[in-house]
């Protein structure tokens, strides 16, 4: 793998021993996948923020990094923590949670990373262009930034995407190749599909394609004929989830898909197969549902909008949580939406979600729009499942 | 015996063998603090790692396992090295995070459970000892 003379010194240790790990990190990856060079990325979002997930040794390490002198060379965003920032209490996490989690946040902080925590960077500020090479973690953002703006970025971990936070770098393989980005399976949807639950079974059923051929991952999507931003975003999530995709096409709607035509192999998918993929989801022995939560990925300024006019003047009887990013909770807090929601008894947190939130033990039953916090739910927190559309899902928090 | 592989990460250690035909997915499937693979079913479940020449095809599962290599690092409780046929992004990150010497593109079945092995990250080679 060839270095340039900044790089070699990265790898020297010239710049201290954090950016040092970072270099080893990246030509590693470089030398495992086959990269000729590293290329300059000007975008990083950075996964592995909850303490839920991170525990003691994440911390020590990113703590170590801190220490090591660590800075972020470009625009650096965080994915979810496990509680809100500014208000840890509002989900019920305990105090020596928040304390652990905070330490998370401070050594990111020290990094001159930005701690505004979300899974859509996207939506608050970081933003790249089409064709821009950035290093993001968090699987649906990825997804998002490939497909949704045609930027290029491969599948981070944590780990890696704070290496290429702290040398501005990102080995030139993967997703960041043209030649990587075609599809090799089509997808023909023969449906109308206009909520996000559907999108979500959508990105259910490709993403199950792409596992059973396991070679390339990317897939060319036919028969859309209008996708909301929201639409996108649960379709990602799902894609990404279920699929472990990082790029689609999505003819007529996604900026690349005019390069690309469809494949020989493709499937159908009517809209009965959508609804049962949907159905799938709902766990037949679900117990009552006790547990109502929008906002995987982070809600829109546009959704939250939706939700405050849902619930004016209503009583939910459910614990009802609905999560964006701080960004976002700002806006709607100036629009007034934040006020209805919280007199409607329902918890609008900012930095964290039901997926990465310690919440184990606390619930039975899980009602939202999201596929894939419907596998989070299911796997990581032994939950059963609904998924409805998003309007449903605020009229179960008022049953 | 000298097999020769791929350096992910340097360093020069001598060990014990453990070897298996599986995957290993060190978040969730070893446990942190005792090194214990507890993997529901593994050919290994039940042995530690810690202080073995793990010799295994590949890894899987989460990437948060980079973190588990590096907090058994700190309990002393790592791995001497880790030989791989195809390392994947997650060992490769927790070897180099937690400084534990690492080689792959190794034909694993020349190497015998239980062998003593003096394995050079630096220069690429695995040798019985």
């Amino acid at each position: 793998m060839e270095l340039t003379l900044s790089e070699k010194q990265m790898l020297q240790g010239e710049f201290g021993p954090a950016t040092r790990k970072a270099m080893e990190i990246l030509v590693a990856l470089g030398t495992i996948y086959q990269a000729e060079k590293m290329i300059p990325v000007s975008s990083v979002q950075v996964s592995g923020v909850s303490y839920d997930n991170l525990g003691e040794a994440g911390l020590d390490f990113l703590s170590e990094m801190a220490a090591g002198g660590g800075k972020a060379q470009v625009l650096t965003t965080l994915n979810p923590a496990g509680m809100d920032i500014e208000d840890p209490t509002s989900l019920g996490i305990s105090p020596e949670f928040a304390g652990q989690q905070q330490r998370v946040i401070d050594a990111f902080g020290r990094m001159g990373i930005i701690t505004t925590c979300t899974c859509t960077p996207y939506l608050t500020g970081n933003l790249p262009h089409y064709g821009e090479h950035i290093a993001w973690a968090e699987s649906s953002a990825v997804c998002y930034a490939n497909s949704v703006l045609g930027a290029r970025t491969n599948r981070e971990g944590g780990p890696s995407a704070l290496a290429a936070a702290l040398t501005g770098r990102t080995p030139a393989y993967g997703l960041h190749l043209a030649e990587n980005r075609a599809p090799s399976l089509t997808i023909q949807v023969k449906a109308q599909l206009t909520e996000n639950d559907e999108f979500g079974a959508l990105g259910l059923l490709a993403g199950r394609q792409i596992e059973m051929r396991k070679q390339n991952r990317v897939v060319y999507i036919q028969g859309i004929q209008q996708a909301s931003l929201e639409n996108l975003k649960s379709f990602c999530a799902s894609l990404a989830t279920y699929g472990g995709a990082g790029l689609f096409h999505m003819q007529g709607i996604t900026p690349e898909a005019n390069l690309f035509a469809p494949t020989a192999d493709a499937v159908e998918f009517s809209q009965a197969d959508i609804q049962s993929a949907a159905r799938s989801l709902n766990d037949e022995s679900a117990a009552e549902i006790d547990f109502v939560s929008l906002g995987c990925p982070h809600l829109s300024i546009l959704e939250i909008a939706r939700v405050a006019e849902l619930l004016r003047g209503q009583k939910v009887k459910k614990t009802f949580w609905i999560t964006t990013a701080r960004p976002t909770r700002q806006m709607a807090e100036r629009m007034g939406y934040t006020a209805i929601i919280e007199e409607a008894g329902a918890v609008i947190a900012a930095d964290t979600c039901c997926v990465v939130a310690p919440i184990q033990g606390r619930f039975h039953t899980l009602a939202t729009d999201s596929a894939k916090a419907c596998y989070y739910a299911y796997g990581k927190n032994k939950m059963k499942t609904r998924l409805m559309s998003f309007d449903e899902v605020v009229y179960e928090a008022l049953k | 015996m000298i097999l020769t592989g791929r350096k992910i990460y340097g360093g020069k250690v001598t060990g014990q063998a453990l070897v298996t035909t599986q995957g290993i997915s060190f978040f969730g499937g070893v446990d942190p603090e005792t090194g214990v693979i507890v993997e529901k079913g593994h050919a290994l479940e039940g042995q530690s790692i810690s202080g073995k020449i793990l010799v295994f095809p590949t890894g899987k599962g989460s990437t948060v396992g980079s973190y588990t290599l590096y907090r058994l690092k700190k309990v002393n409780k790592a791995p001497a090295a880790i030989v791989n046929r195809e390392c994947e992004t997650i060992t490769a990150v927790g070897c180099i995070i937690s400084e534990i010497p690492c080689l792959d593109q190794i034909v694993l079945d020349q190497i015998k459970n239980g062998a003593m092995l003096c394995v050079d990250g630096d220069s690429g080679t695995i040798t019985e000892l």
